[in-house]
């Protein structure tokens, strides 16, 4: 300790193009990994696997899991786990689906059809999962049941409840603009998907601007300049990229016909127009970017990951982890709710099997997308990514023609793979995050 | 002598029939180093934690500043500028330096949103002054030594203006240098006019920082002795076997005769 030097801060040579980036090397993985599927897919199938047709499938098709796993990767970070996100998905979607059916039209009176059914049906959903979530965080935390068992118990309780609530039948059609939600039934369009692109752009590129002028403005060391435009052209390539292919799926020619039909116009000759983001994914999109936000930027999200890194230490820092539970579930049930939302809209009626099985595909993706079930490690946007990695997985086998339980055998292989890759590359890293 | 800085009074503490901590009346005074010396299991850490809020008593009363406290959870203590540095406890591994030292108690932006810079910008500053050398802002903890880990603890303390400092064996696992970091750390920051409590099983620690001592046996204070007028085989007696030293104020659990 007798050598004083506190001025020698300079920044450290990067060791390499990666790592002058600071881009975390497990995404870079996960990206691989899918881009390899895709590429493995593709040859097989004759290129019909990276048709824009078949990826704008393979992102509505993620959107329920995927939201989910968001939340998953709180509850796990913590140190806890939740069974029940399918089964609770199920009860929301049963309680929308009576409410826009049934309760509004016939107890209020509302007209089918009435613009005012959606907002009301989303919002008495977001509600339900709310409160079941946070009476499953309350079992937990404040009454210390292991959240094994309260999850276990409410995988049972939710998925008969819907049953109960519906008595078994199928619910449908639902309402029209509820159908939104689902995916191929409500897209931006081009112009509007164009116009979200931009968006995107401007917000990640002022992101990184104020990153940099922030770090300077403390003195601490930056990237160097090069690396940050590296990014720039990065984030602004994928956007496009994403924006493009969402776009280059077109309408077809006898559905755009009965869109001005309905209209009440003659459609143009020889006019073309692609579906576009769907809302589904936009939805996922943002609920990616306020989670993250939560997680990094707020109070909370800092106290999920102190807890699952050492819960004495969170509680000895005067953190109340039992709120912290209850808070972490509803968050959990409110993002089910929203996923009911997608999943019943894109089958267009509500079902009994409705989210069936969910919760291991949701718990898969967490884990395959890095979070580490000792706790404390994870991160959204990982969980997205195993989301999208198990989906494309899954429709590449199907659209090559392999029957769905030999589908199963290989996702269950690739699960447990993921996890021991990530055991020997956090070996390896020595401990990283 | 004004009222002490902390007296807590006839401290009682029960796990199942095991009376872990006994009626322990011990105090502190500011600029004051008093260690709290005794075998595993004599309660010195259960005493500890009833005043840092981690656990709840059972019996007794916390006074500090010649007022009577309401120590309920650790942000009670907190309120009161008690400060706690565990040997392992209180950093959460996964997070880094900044995160740690804020921990419960972040700068926030004016919308409410954890402010990363100027958190970092706080933790360079202080570790600039108590350990000059430390670099790893972005690392986690779990990848730092020991004693840059113990520099993250006493860090928090310090930036939080401690008036009362608990430390449960900082030194127990750090090398000779580390521990002579944090030997100058105590004497500064007792020039302070800081109060701290020092557990400790290495009696040549204690006689080296504290002013006085207090033994603990079964739960109970054997005795309290000024270091300088007692040997470290005086100390060890009270330790091992419970015997006072004729110049000590020989207390509940003292053997008699």
């Amino acid at each position: 300790m007798s050598e004083t030097s506190p001025t020698a801060t300079a920044p450290a040579k990067p060791r390499n193009f990666f790592a002058a980036l600071e881009i975390d090397t497990r995404l870079l993985g996960m990206i691989g990994a899918f881009i390899v599927i895709c590429l493995i897919f593709n040859f097989l199938t004759d290129g019909r696997f990276m048709t824009p047709r078949n990826l704008f499938n393979l992102t509505i098709q993620t959107a329920s899991v995927a939201i989910m796993a968001t939340g998953m990767v709180f509850v796990i970070v913590t140190r806890n786990i939740d069974l029940s996100v399918g089964s609770l998905l199920a009860t929301c979607s049963a309680i929308m689906a009576m409410t826009q059916t049934h309760f509004l039209p016939d107890l209020l009176g509302l007209d089918l059809g009435s613009p005012a059914i959606m907002p009301i049906a989303i919002l008495v959903g977001i509600v339900s999962g709310l409160v079941i979530g946070a009476l499953h965080g309350w079992l937990i935390g404040y009454l210390t049941i292991p959240a094994f068992i309260v999850t276990l118990g409410g995988y049972l309780v939710w998925r008969n409840v819907a049953w109960h609530l519906t008595h078994g039948q199928t619910i449908g059609p639902l309402d029209e603009t509820f159908q939104l939600f689902g995916g191929i039934n409500g897209t931006l369009g081009e112009t509007w998907s164009w116009v979200f692109g931009a968006v995107a752009i401007a917000g990640s590129l002022y992101g990184l601007y104020r990153s940099r002028r922030n770090r300077l403005a403390h003195e601490f060391p930056v990237k160097p300049l090069w690396a940050e435009l590296v990014l720039g052209a990065i984030f602004t390539g994928a956007i496009l990229g994403f924006v493009a292919i969402l776009n280059a799926y077109e309408i077809p020619v006898a559905r755009l016909k009965r869109i001005y039909e309905a209209r009440g116009e003659v459609m143009p000759e020889g006019i073309s127009a692609g579906y576009g983001i769907p809302i589904s994914v936009l939805i996922l999109i943002l609920i990616a970017i306020i989670m993250t936000l939560v997680a990094r930027r707020t109070r909370l999200g800092r106290y999920i990951f102190a807890a699952g890194g050492n819960p004495e230490a969170a509680e000895l820092a005067g953190i109340n982890t039992r709120l912290l539970m209850v808070k972490v579930f509803a968050i959990m049930g409110v993002l089910c709710a929203i996923s009911a939302v997608v999943a019943s809209s894109r089958q267009t009626f509500h079902s009994n099997d409705i989210g069936t099985l969910d919760e291991l595909r949701v718990i898969a993706a967490a884990v395959i997308g890095g979070t580490a079930l000792s706790g404390g490690l994870g991160t959204i946007y990982g969980a997205i990514l195993g989301a999208l990695i198990m989906q494309s997985l899954q429709s590449g086998m199907a659209m090559v023609g392999v029957d769905a339980p030999y589908q199963n055998i290989v996702v269950g292989i690739v699960l447990v793979l993921a996890v021991f890759i990530d055991i020997v590359y956090r070996r390896r890293t020595g401990d990283k995050t | 002598m004004s009222a002490p800085l902390v007296e807590m009074r006839e401290m009682v503490k029960s796990f199942g029939g095991i009376k872990a901590v006994d009626h322990v009346t011990i105090d502190l005074y500011p600029g004051e180093v008093v260690g709290v010396l005794g075998h595993n299991g004599a309660g010195k850490s259960v005493l500890m934690k009833m005043l840092s809020g981690a656990l709840p008593r059972d019996g007794g009363e916390i006074w500090i500043n010649g007022e009577k406290a309401t120590i309920n959870n650790p942000r009670d203590a907190r309120n009161y500028q008690i400060e706690t540095i565990y040997q392992y406890l209180a950093l959460a591994d996964n997070l880094d330096a900044s995160s740690n030292l804020f921990l419960g108690r972040e700068l926030v932006t004016p919308v409410g949103l954890v402010d990363d810079a100027a958190m970092e910008a706080e933790t360079r500053k202080i570790m600039g002054r108590l350990n000059p050398n430390f670099r790893r802002f972005h690392t986690p903890v779990t990848g730092l030594s020991g004693g840059q880990r113990q520099s993250v603890a006493i860090a928090r303390a310090v930036y939080f203006n401690a008036k009362i400092l608990i430390m449960d064996e900082p030194t127990a696992a750090l090398g000779v240098q580390e521990t002579r970091m944090v030997a100058e750390l105590i004497q500064q920051l007792k020039s302070e006019g800081i109060g701290i409590l020092l557990i400790d099983h290495d009696i040549h620690q204690v006689k080296l920082l504290c002013d006085r001592a207090n033994v603990m046996k079964n739960g109970q204070v054997v005795g309290t002795v000024k270091v300088d007028e007692v040997s470290e085989d005086d100390m060890l007696g009270m330790i091992i076997a419970g015997k006072c030293p004729p110049n000590a104020i020989p207390g509940p659990g003292a053997v008699k005769g």
